[in-house]
């Protein structure tokens, strides 16, 4: 039997904020979105205390720490850098893997015909990421995608388990699918399950029984795919070569508003430098810097939106022209007056950066290209240790508007942040 | 298809920087005899890191440890992956704070400084250790 597993962090963003701080083993933990404006991780102890995902941080502050919780801004640096740990280990372990998300991966188990097999690799697994990187995952295995998901849910679900789930069997599928509800299967979102209710459809197994004809007709291939998946057809593939990016975006929003240009435009530019140093590491080119700024959508006086495009007349990778491009934007959207509370910068229209078109009527120096190519390298490996270098446009260092007030070291990538012993 | 016929081109009639690409000198001269011998520079990762996802560095604060060579503000490598054995330089949490010490599982769990200075530390019953990793090297800098 063909088996496939996904392995799944547990409450990701909390787990790693304790893997260097083991005075906070057993205390609730949240953390904070960028701006520390919401929710967006929580340990078991949080969860426990009843504070939802996604909440608001203002409505809960309050209770929530004078009930000895803990409290973190989104440290990104941290929880990528476990997040490439997490998945090199899984990497060396199976013959391919699909990085599904920060804090998820399907394996592909192949190599492994029986189920108590398989269960064994899920323990070894698991074991095996906990004692090299600190962070506990859960695994669900299973023949199809889909059907993964279902077993990682039990796998979280089930107290004192082992955190390892494995959905193989006919009558065990049936029975768990039995109690699941539409809404908690993959892919099936709060509109759907609601058409699906309508139609007396209300577990995962009662979508399983349906006609595949009917769900074609009546809805989309997209589910077709489901219904075969949960009956343990295997549609989905493990993509492990993910298409190159389309389009880079960089966006905050700001707790104080701003109505100043002279405010905003170094914000921007903070932006546009962030976003070169992604395209040149992703080796892309683009031909297409937009900006965009909105002010609260909370604020019903006064409300503007503006977005604007600058093209280049071929794909750049400088942070210089970025800047000009996203400087010449933002002066033809910005009104004066109004309160901004979001703003981005959006790279598209990218081309491979080894085959450029250039343009007939450009004048192309191929000396200047190289020097302008080479201060961009010399430039993003001086601030890859640490921003050192700042375009005149830019906020310098710490004056940024953007709150991140209680965010943790950055224990694994920055040598002055190393972890002490005492 | 049909296909007329403009007149040639010479050099002068191209653009700036087409001619360009053409002129660019290439050099000849006589290739370095180290060429086939070329090999990657010395990579003290390399040498420090066996298993670079379970690595993790750690800096030392004081001098409990002076005597297995590990001064005051090193840096060191702990492998998560390898187990601790007794005798094993450790990074363990005790009671919440991180400690480096040399492990000792006999006669009875130990947690051994090695500067005469500092007292033994004997695990009691109720206090809560964590072995972190095995320190497979420490770091020293002199300037």
């Amino acid at each position: 039997m063909k088996l496939l597993a996904l392995v799944d962090c547990d409450n990701f963003y909390a787990s790693c904020e304790r893997v260097f701080r083991p005075d906070l083993k057993r205390k609730p933990i949240v953390v904070l979105s960028n701006n520390d404006g919401c929710v967006i991780a929580r340990s078991k102890e949080a969860k426990a205390m009843g504070i939802k995902m996604g909440i608001p941080w203002f409505q809960v502050k309050t209770a929530y720490l004078a009930q000895g919780g803990k409290v973190f801004s989104s440290n990104f640096a941290l929880y990528g850098d476990l997040s490439k740990r997490v998945m090199n280990i899984l990497d060396g372990m199976v013959k391919k893997i699909e990085v599904y998300s920060i804090d998820e991966a399907f394996l592909d188990l192949r190599h492994i015909q029986q189920p108590n097999q398989a269960h064994e690799f899920g323990i070894y697994c698991r074991n095996t990421i906990h004692q090299w990187v600190g962070i506990p995952v859960r695994i669900g295995i299973a023949p199809t995608k889909t059907l993964t998901k279902v077993a990682s849910h039990v796998a979280k679900n089930k107290s004192n388990g082992t955190g390892v789930y494995c959905l193989s069997n006919k009558e065990q599928i049936t029975h768990i699918l039995k109690t699941l509800p539409i809404e908690e299967v993959w892919g099936i979102g709060r509109r759907l399950s609601q058409q699906l209710n309508q139609l007396g459809t209300y577990s995962a197994y009662d979508l399983m029984q349906m006609d595949i004809r009917f769900i074609r007709k009546k809805f989309s291939v997209v589910l077709e795919r489901t219904v075969r998946e949960l009956r343990g057809e295997s549609c989905i593939q493990i993509e492990d070569n993910v298409d190159p990016k389309k389009q880079i975006v960089v966006s905050r929003s700001f707790r104080g508003k701003i109505e100043n240009l002279n405010l905003l435009k170094p914000l921007i530019s903070n932006f546009a430098v962030r976003a070169g140093e992604k395209l040149r590491h992703e080796k892309q080119k683009c031909s297409q810097v937009s900006v965009f700024i909105s002010t609260s959508r909370f604020n019903k006086k006064l409300q503007h939106r503006g977005y604007h495009s600058f093209q280049f007349p071929c794909p750049i990778d400088d942070t210089r022209s970025i800047l000009m491009g996203a400087n010449r934007s933002l002066n033809t959207i910005f009104r004066s007056g109004y309160p901004y509370a979001k703003a981005g910068i959006l790279l598209s229209h990218f081309s491979n950066p080894t085959c450029i078109q250039r343009s007939l009527f450009e004048a192309t120096d191929q000396e200047s290209f190289k020097q302008d190519t080479n201060l961009m390298r010399v430039i993003d490996g001086l601030n890859s240790y640490q921003t050192q270098i700042y375009y005149a446009s830019q906020y310098p260092a710490g004056s940024s508007p953007i709150q991140k007030k209680m965010v943790s070291p950055k224990y694994t990538t920055n040598w002055w942040d190393l972890p002490t012993t005492k | 298809m049909t296909i007329n016929y403009l007149g040639s081109i010479s050099a002068n009639d191209l653009p700036a920087s087409f001619t360009k690409f053409f002129v660019e000198p290439v050099s000849v001269g006589f290739p370095s005899p180290a060429n086939d011998y070329l090999e990657s520079p010395i990579d003290l990762n390399k040498y420090l890191i066996k298993n670079g996802a379970a690595t993790f560095l750690v800096r030392v604060s004081g001098d409990s440890m002076l005597n297995a060579n590990i001064a005051d503000r090193a840096i060191l490598i702990v492998d998560r992956s390898l187990k601790p054995k007794h005798g094993s330089i450790v990074v363990a949490s005790l009671d919440g704070d991180f400690v480096c010490k040399r492990l000792q599982l006999k006669p009875r769990l130990c947690l051994m400084p090695e500067n005469t200075k500092y007292e033994p530390i004997y695990v009691q019953h109720g206090q809560d250790l964590d072995i972190m990793g095995t320190v497979t090297a420490a770091i020293n800098k002199f300037e």
